[in-house]
């Protein structure tokens, strides 16, 4: 029997790495559900998921619809257009209408941190963080362990570096506690602006400057630069932060060992990473990809065993 | 007090049995042109590589094979609680126009077997589906049946029945657990 | 007009006064709405409403320089009523009231109409504060002496912070014309802006956008060294960091004219509250870190912080419960400001009951320039009288203010006020 992971699964901080674990082994021999003709399991037939998407997203949402609909659950798909004066309100009443329509699961991206575990506190369905604000990505950080353990075997003692905006970045808090509770040895990369103040506190190495990263390390999990950053005047343009932070072909070649590379998408080609390398021989992005729908069906056939009763026997110690 | 356990088949009888039901197996499907053994999780797998063998030394023919986990095809998810592990699922064949021998070690209720050949219809149409089973305890809730089999025990009210294998136990031997008299 | 107040004996208490160098147990007899005679043993006049104070402490009542009474405006969450009644529930027989209303309060008719409400109250004093500048913009200087001749106290733009140095240079010397503070709520906008809690590991691991320090710090010196330029006084806000409490330190060594105030949750709670995206630990400025409730207790001690004060902000429930980074800010704090400091401050051993008595109620009524904070005969009688260990569990839906956002609620506190008495009368007394 697999250990309860609770009602929800909200983030990678407090879980053990012993959970953490269970739900790669879980998904794992999940991956082969998309290899067969009939991409299908009857697992959650009759079971109802709604992915409650406030932030636009293709890549997530599309990959969670593949998960539940692999598994025969029944989805929903509702997209909020949220203005920043009713997100408010939409989540309290979104919450309660939830509840009034029995819905199993949620599976919620949403712009403000904390908003998974508001919407879990309130409802009894199982809630999936898809993403609140720059919290956390739990099944993100979830499939980037997944990919690094396949291609490594252990991530005991790997060093993974995150190159890029890490105070921003919900991947990047996912990434550093799952890799840090598996043993691996953790880097961040990237000009001080974009990384959190308090940063040495998540015990982590900082590199300066991105040479450095890629000589320490085994893999790099690149983030996504996003445009707003340069306008909110993080730092001062695209071009000077691929020029200075950017992995390129030419910084590679120099590295001491092969680097795996990895990246949650959507690319900026060119900013960030450059083409070359986004589709090179050591580029596991579509692994990512690939482990990303294993992941959420292992999430969801995890989670979906679990009524708040489990859960609350879970939180007492009982097992 | 200690619980009663009876050795029902020790290791020269296992190996006795599995010997006989490999050649009953290949006389039912006639030959070994069209046959595929398929294994369910976990002990199955094993003893479908057994059969195998022994088929292999008899026919000069290697038979090929499968591994089926049906957790997620399990009728009784919903009630459960903590979730049962997944094993692995490989197929590496096409099983269209086969005949297709499921293999397992204990057939009791026969829920196995109904997850086990919904989960097959997902991959493909064998021309028919056979069933091999170690131990046949009786019990059925449905109506499933063994087309082999390599011992019938009846178990008492409250027993059960243990089956081990020298890859994953240490050493063959199928044992009556319990449910004697008394207990 | 209302009847004049009976007489009131206060009997037994521990009689409690730093501003007279009282402290000793005995009488106190309110006579004619003043304080008739304090101290020794007092006999009771006839048809004297006796209050048996053994085992409680009788002090100058509380003065609360700081708190927000949301009317008019969102009479929804607080109004002028609600909240004075609050108020003497909590021991404070004045509170001021912050100009950040609906409309402003920035104009002589907006004071009086605060005052009137005040009154009719018949609770705690309200002395209004008037906006530094017009609508809170920080444009256009307020007509400070209208404001006053209506019964303004002081002057803020508290709610936000004055940008502008020159406007702030201006008010400092128009609002010595008038002898009143100019109080300032120090934020540096640019460096706060979208911030939801204190800038530290714990921000950084929810991943909310933190406020650093120096945000508060940058305005501070620059109201310090302004009020140097000016020669007025400015007051200084809900002082919440080690930095900005060195550089009070540093102003008023100097001789500078900076008065300081801190409130009870900067005085207790760390940033670890926000723990679980807790909207009712949001305000601003925001919980701090351990070392910084350090400082500003040891600044309460040592003075560097004149008074405490509650800013005391409600807010409807429907608004607080909704994801942190979207909720306002602010807490209610009038109930819950004694306990929080007995319970933190005095039976922790940082400061004595005559410290936290002064802070509380003589130091404001001192710096404010406002009448009580005192238990001299012949004075109106403004008292509090209070259990100083008494334990109890703060349940917000008791309040007697509407709002229910405190980060206490169901925590064991350790002190209550047992009644208060405003011109002689009482306005508030503890059943049972």
């Amino acid at each position: 029997m697999t250990a309860p992971l609770g009602k929800d699964l909200l983030g990678l901080e407090h879980l053990s790495a012993e959970q953490i674990v269970m739900i790669l082994d879980t998904a794992e021999p999940l991956r082969e559900i998309s290899e067969r003709t009939i991409k299908k399991v009857p697992t959650l037939r009759g079971a109802t998921v709604v992915n409650l998407f406030f932030e636009a997203s293709t890549r997530t949402r599309i990959s969670f619809e593949f998960a539940e609909k692999r598994m025969s659950a029944d989805t929903v798909n509702v997209a909020v257009a949220g203005s920043s004066v009713s997100k408010g309100e939409t989540l309290v009443d979104t919450a309660k209408n939830l509840e009034a329509m029995r819905i199993d699961m949620v599976v919620i991206r949403h712009g403000s941190s904390g908003a998974a575990r508001f919407l879990a506190e309130r409802i009894e369905s199982n809630v999936i963080n898809a993403g609140d604000g720059t919290h956390e990505h739990p099944t993100q950080g979830l499939l980037d362990l997944l990919t690094l353990r396949q291609r490594f075997g252990t991530l005991a003692g790997k060093r993974v570096c995150i190159c890029g905006d890490v105070l921003h970045s919900r991947v990047a808090r996912s990434n550093i506690w799952g890799l840090t509770k598996l043993g691996a040895e953790v880097a961040v990369c990237g000009p001080r602006s974009l990384l959190p103040n308090a940063i040495e506190e998540f015990g982590v190495h900082v590199f300066d400057r991105i040479e450095q990263a890629i000589e320490w390390a085994d893999a790099l999990n690149i983030l996504r630069l996003q445009l707003e950053r340069m306008t909110a005047g993080y730092i001062p343009s695209l071009r000077e932060y691929n020029r200075v932070f950017g992995v390129t072909r030419a910084r590679l070649d120099r590295a001491p060992r092969d680097l795996l590379i990895m990246h949650p998408g959507p690319m900026n080609r060119g900013v960030e990473i450059d083409s070359e390398v986004a589709d090179g021989p050591h580029s596991v992005i579509l692994d990512q990809v690939t482990n990303g729908v294993a992941v959420r069906m292992a999430v969801l056939y995890l989670l979906a065993g679990n009524s708040p009763a489990l859960a609350e026997a879970a939180k007492g110690g009982d097992r | 007090m200690p619980i009663a356990s009876t050795i029902v088949l020790n290791a020269r009888a296992f190996e006795r049995t599995v010997a006989r039901m490999a050649h009953e197996i290949v006389e039912r499907a006639d030959g070994t042109d069209t046959l595929v053994l398929v294994g369910i999780q976990r002990r199955g797998v094993q003893l479908a590589d057994r059969l195998a063998a022994v088929i292999d030394a008899r026919e000069k023919v290697t038979v090929p094979r499968g591994a089926l986990d049906i957790t997620l095809y399990r009728d009784d998810l919903q009630t459960v609680g903590p979730r049962p592990i997944v094993g692995k699922t490989e197929l590496p064949l096409e099983i269209d126009g086969t005949t297709l021998c499921i293999v397992d070690d204990v057939l009791y209720t026969g829920r196995t077997i109904r997850a086990a050949l919904d989960e097959l219809a997902d991959f493909g149409r064998p021309a028919r589906i056979m069933l091999a089973v170690l131990i046949d305890r009786g019990g059925r809730e449905l109506p499933i049946h063994a087309d082999v089999v390599g011992r019938l025990i009846d178990v008492p009210k409250g027993g059960h029945v243990d089956v081990a294998v020298s890859e994953l136990d240490g050493k063959d031997e199928v044992t009556l657990v319990g449910g004697a008299e008394g207990e | 007009m209302r009847t004049p107040p009976g007489d009131v004996l206060l009997k037994g208490g521990r009689l409690l006064d730093p501003s007279s160098n009282l402290d000793t147990t005995g009488d106190l007899l309110v006579r004619a709405g003043r304080i008739e005679s304090v101290g020794g043993s007092i006999g009771s006049p006839d048809g004297a409403q006796v209050i048996d104070c053994a085992g409680q402490v009788v002090a100058p009542g509380f003065i609360d320089v700081h708190c927000h009474l949301r009317e008019p405006g969102r009479e929804d969450v607080e109004t002028i009523l609600s909240g004075a009644r609050a108020a003497a529930a909590g021991g404070f027989t004045a509170v001021c009231a912050m100009p950040n209303t609906d409309p402003v309060t920035d104009n002589q008719a907006a004071v009086g109409f605060v005052l009137k409400q005040g009154r009719s109250a018949h609770a705690a004093r309200v002395y209004p504060i008037g906006a530094i500048s017009i609508g809170q913009k920080g444009e256009q200087l307020a007509e400070f002496g209208e404001m006053v001749g209506a019964g303004a106290v002081a002057v803020s733009d508290d709610g936000r912070p004055v940008v502008s140095a020159q406007l702030m240079r201006t008010a400092l010397e128009y609002a010595r014309t008038f002898g009143i503070p100019v109080a300032d709520h120090c934020e540096e906008p640019t460096l706060a802006a979208g911030g939801d809690m204190n800038e530290g590991f714990v921000s950084a691991r929810l991943g909310l956008k933190g406020i650093p320090a120096e945000a508060e710090e940058i305005m501070a010196i620059r109201d310090i060294l302004l009020s140097r330029l000016t020669g007025g006084h400015v007051h200084l806000c809900h002082m919440s960091t080690r930095g900005s409490v060195e550089l009070i330190r540093w102003g008023k060594e100097r001789g500078i004219r900076v008065t300081a105030e801190a409130c009870p949750h900067h005085l207790s709670l760390t940033e670890a509250e926000v723990e679980g995206y807790n909207t009712n630990a949001k305000m601003n400025p925001p919980l701090r870190s351990l070392a910084d409730v350090e400082a500003v207790q040891q600044a309460v001690k040592d003075g560097t912080i004149d008074v405490i004060a509650t800013d005391h902000a409600p807010h409807h429930n429907d608004d607080k419960h909704r994801e942190f980074g979207n909720a306002p800010n602010g807490i209610v704090g009038l109930e819950t400001a004694l306990a929080v400091n007995l319970t933190w401050l005095v039976k922790s051993g940082i400061i004595t009951l005559g410290t936290l008595v002064d802070r509380m109620a003589c130091a404001p009524a001192r710096i404010f320039g406002l009448p009580g904070g005192t238990l001299r005969r012949g004075l109106p009688a403004d008292i509090t009288v209070f259990d100083p260990a008494l334990a109890w569990t703060v349940k917000p839906n008791d309040f007697l203010t509407k709002g229910r956002n405190t980060p206490y609620a169901g925590k064991t506190l350790h002190g209550r006020v047992g009644c208060t008495l405003v011109d002689g009368r009482v306005v508030f007394q503890r059943m049972g």
